[in-house]
């Protein structure tokens, strides 16, 4: 663990250095990746848990279900605030999922995931990280959340992270 | 900026995106103002936070790249800033939420 050299973020950061300084030339891109190495590795004390990807190409797959998992759910969500559930009552209401990825970094995305998909909040998780919480604006049926937490996201992210 | 530098096709895709990004901005809001208890307003703005404000970007991508003649992306950065910021927050208020002591509702 203490060996690996956090390239991929040094790219990340020079990466978005450069998006920043909005141009790409000799100098922004020297200057960012002077800026990006001294903070990665300054920093690295006060980061103890080290990300290791380990099928970075994954994230694409994911990247892509997560994005047409947005689009659905915002047509969903917006049909509920205009009342076009075809006069059906929606059930708000919490669901438990049992977790195996513990990854830090593999439930910070989860979390980012949960919450850019309207429709589901990220209510709590567990203190031994075995159940995470998540509040459903239209619950019909548990099984089906549990479903597509498990087996859209946190099968490729355990691929990723762990 | 000046209106007739702008090509029709391009004004046309961003005036769609802007209306799409608006109404769905519009509609979350709606749900914060409609939804009936507080766990279920969580979800209304969620929507202009993501399909509304991704629509808003693409507008302002494709209108600045092509008035600048040149790819201009750093809106990408905005996305990537609320994905990873947004969950703090959604967190926190529902946590309160959980943690405070339940009063019995009046009436």
């Amino acid at each position: 663990m203490r060996d690996r050299k956090p390239w991929l973020l040094v790219v990340g950061l020079t990466l978005t250095w450069l998006l920043l300084a909005a141009q790409v030339s000799l100098t922004q891109l020297l200057l960012g990746m002077a800026v990006a190495l001294l903070m990665v590795f300054r920093f690295r004390p006060v980061r103890p848990v080290q990300p290791r990807l380990r099928r970075p190409a994954s994230a694409f797959r994911l990247l892509g279900r997560v994005t047409l998992d947005i689009l659905r759910s915002n047509y969903n969500v917006a049909r509920i605030v205009l009342g076009l559930t075809g006069g059906r009552e929606i059930r708000p209401g919490f669901v438990d999922i049992p977790l195996k990825l513990r990854d830090p970094h593999g439930l910070a995305t989860l979390s980012a995931i949960v919450t850019s998909t309207p429709g589901t909040v990220w209510a709590n998780l567990s203190e031994d990280g075995s159940t995470l919480t998540l509040h459903v604006l239209d619950l019909t049926e548990n099984q089906h959340w549990i479903d597509t937490i498990k087996q859209r996201y946190e099968s490729l992210l355990m691929e990723i992270f762990e | 900026m000046t209106g007739d530098s702008l090509p029709a096709w391009a004004s046309i895709i961003a005036a769609v995106l802007l209306v799409v990004g608006g109404l769905c901005t519009a509609l979350g809001s709606l749900g914060l103002l409609r939804l009936p208890s507080f766990y279920a307003r969580m979800h209304g703005p969620s929507m202009g936070n993501t399909l509304g404000l991704g629509c808003v970007l693409l507008a302002s991508m494709l209108l600045a790249s092509v008035t600048s003649g040149k790819a201009v992306v750093h809106e990408v950065l905005i996305t990537v800033f609320v994905v990873t910021t947004s969950p703090i927050t959604a967190m926190l208020l529902m946590q309160a939420s959980v943690r405070r002591p339940k009063v019995p509702p009046a009436g």
